[in-house]
């Protein structure tokens, strides 16, 4: 099988170690250049599986201000969140709207939910 | 008359709200904070991403969230008043301080102490003078950012980021999140200003390529902007001829640099610090004016908004026990000086009362470094070392100094700085 060496920055705190990880056939063998487990494991996870929160917005009728902020509950895989991004553009909900309201259930099939980020009044 | 208050609070951002809450724990009675947008919440209302909190509140959130939580701290306590759609046009010398508001038009209030959070505003094309005509689609990052997550409108289909700041890398994400195209973003320093996990998610998660040590030499486009003129920089940040290349867009936005906004404090007559662009403060965040006291962004640009709570809630606290008359008797005074690779440190002095005491110190260091020890010095003395793994621009260090330690400072000042490794 092909190895391959992929080099990322490790994002877990402010070292910014630079990370060199192995594959093999896409699969993790190691990574060197990290300074603690917690790099290792970031590593791994990066490779195998990247995860991401989303933050975005949608449209909200009759509410304080037009838009509202939502934000994923909990991280989603990384190659899903363009793709919800681009859902939440359609999505319309009514004021008034409280913080941690699910705004669109289990998005894309990725179990993970959409949230409000803040309360949206209604308008007046 | 106009009306008394223990504090008064100038912005209602998240320093201004911070204040109000330390300043209500500490014993203060009426508390006022004027602020001038139609929400409270500051600039964390547009910062729609996660990543904050995580120190202060010791939970990611948002920064809706974040805001959120802080205005829920002081919502129903009928010790705070808050009043947005109101600006705050002068403060005077003697606390009174002259508002206006389209409800109650042009009034003063008046404080026992008054506290300025009004944070800081971003650097424009002008601060850096790029060539070029004066084409629609130049924005700050945070106007753009504004446009998109609060009023529903894109500036622009293909853009070019100028700066590496968190608010430009932010920007790069949330244009790509809405279907725009973001062609390059141009750092002219050889390292970004950036937190590093804001390169990783939102830079190379899109495939944005970062061009450091390079500058905008030229802006094209006469009614709308076409594109950029980019040239690589020599360590002089001086553009190399013959490197240069084009870039297509028809949008700007600059991520250059944030300034303390300190007109009102400038017209009291405070006195600025020459780096920080904020006010000269002592360990309780007290101002060159006495009973005037200053937090946040207005005193130094943050890049946590949590360190911009922790540091409100000192201004807070002192500023309620001011009022009340409780203030430490101070026996001398220490002025902090930064050396040696530490560019700036807040406070810049400390007004010790007998047996010192405990202070946190807020550092910026002029360039990145490895392995380095943070020193502080009294004469040759070191009175406090710490091992830094890391040291960068964008990341500020914050050091506690234990009463213990300030008790031992008798003489008039201290140095901060940064002691080498030797290899």
């Amino acid at each position: 099988m092909a190895t391959e060496k992929r080099v990322m920055n490790c994002i877990m705190c402010p070292m910014g170690c630079e990370l060199t990880v192995t594959l093999d056939g896409g699969k993790f063998v190691s990574v060197t250049g990290n300074t603690c487990p917690r790099g290792a494991k970031y590593a791994q996870d990066e490779v195998t599986a990247p995860k991401r929160m989303l933050t975005s917005t949608v449209r909200i009728k009759g509410g304080f201000l037009p838009l509202l902020p939502v934000v994923s509950k909990t991280v989603m895989p990384k190659g899903k969140v363009l793709e919800a991004a681009r859902a939440l553009r359609s999505v319309e909900v009514q004021a008034p709207v409280k913080a941690g309201d699910v705004v669109v259930a289990d998005i894309l099939g990725t179990g993970v939910d959409i949230i409000a980020s803040r309360n949206m009044a209604a308008k007046n | 008359m106009s009306e008394l208050y223990d504090v008064v609070i100038v912005g209602g951002g998240p320093a201004g709200l911070s204040a109000a809450y330390s300043a209500y724990k500490n014993g203060a009675k009426k508390i006022l904070v004027l602020e001038r947008d139609r929400e409270l919440g500051g600039i964390l209302q547009q910062c729609i991403h996660n990543g904050f909190g995580l120190h202060h509140f010791k939970e990611e959130l948002t920064g809706p969230g974040y805001a959120g939580r802080c205005i829920g701290l002081i919502k129903d306590k009928p010790e705070v008043e808050t009043r947005v759609d109101t600006m705050v046009l002068e403060v005077h010398e003697d606390k009174t301080v002259l508002a206006v508001s389209p409800t109650k038009g042009i009034y003063t209030v008046q404080g026992k102490t008054v506290i300025l959070t009004m944070g800081c505003r971003e650097r424009t094309r002008g601060a850096i003078r790029t060539p070029g005509g004066r084409p629609a689609g130049i924005f700050t990052a945070g106007a753009a950012q504004r446009m998109v997550n609060m009023e529903g409108y894109l500036p622009g289909k293909k853009i070019v980021i100028l700066g590496s700041g968190d608010i430009g890398l932010i920007m790069a994400r949330r244009m790509s999140l809405e279907g725009c195209k973001v062609m390059a973003d141009i750092e002219i320093c050889p390292f970004s200003n950036g937190l590093t996990r804001n390169i990783v998610q939102c830079l190379n998660d899109y495939n944005i390529p970062l061009y450091l040590a390079h500058t905008i030499t030229r802006i094209h486009g006469k009614d709308r902007v076409t594109g950029v003129t980019v040239a690589k920089v020599d360590n002089k940040m001086q553009p190399i001829p013959g490197t240069e290349f084009d870039i297509e867009c028809d949008t700007l936005l600059l991520s250059v640099g944030l300034i303390p906004e300190n007109e009102l404090s400038r017209s009291l007559g405070i006195k600025l610090h020459r780096l920080t662009n904020g006010p000269i403060v002592d360990q309780h965040r007290e101002t060159s004016l006495p009973g005037f006291y200053a937090a946040g962004n207005v005193v130094h640009v943050h890049d946590l908004v949590d360190f911009v709570s922790d540091e409100a809630e000192i201004a807070g606290k002192f500023a309620a026990l001011d009022a009340q008359g409780k203030l430490p008797a101070v026996q001398h005074d220490v002025a902090v000086e930064a050396v040696n690779g530490v560019r700036t440190c807040v406070p810049q002095h400390l007004s010790l009362p007998e047996g010192g005491e405990g202070a946190r110190l807020f550092m910026r260091v002029s360039a990145p470094a490895r392995k380095v020890t943070l020193e502080i010095k009294q004469g040759d003395e070191v009175l406090l070392s710490r091992m830094l793994p890391v040291v960068k621009p964008s990341e500020m260090i914050a050091v506690e100094v234990p009463a213990a330690i300030t008790a031992k400072m008798t003489g008039s000042s201290v140095t901060v700085g940064l002691k080498q490794k030797e290899a």
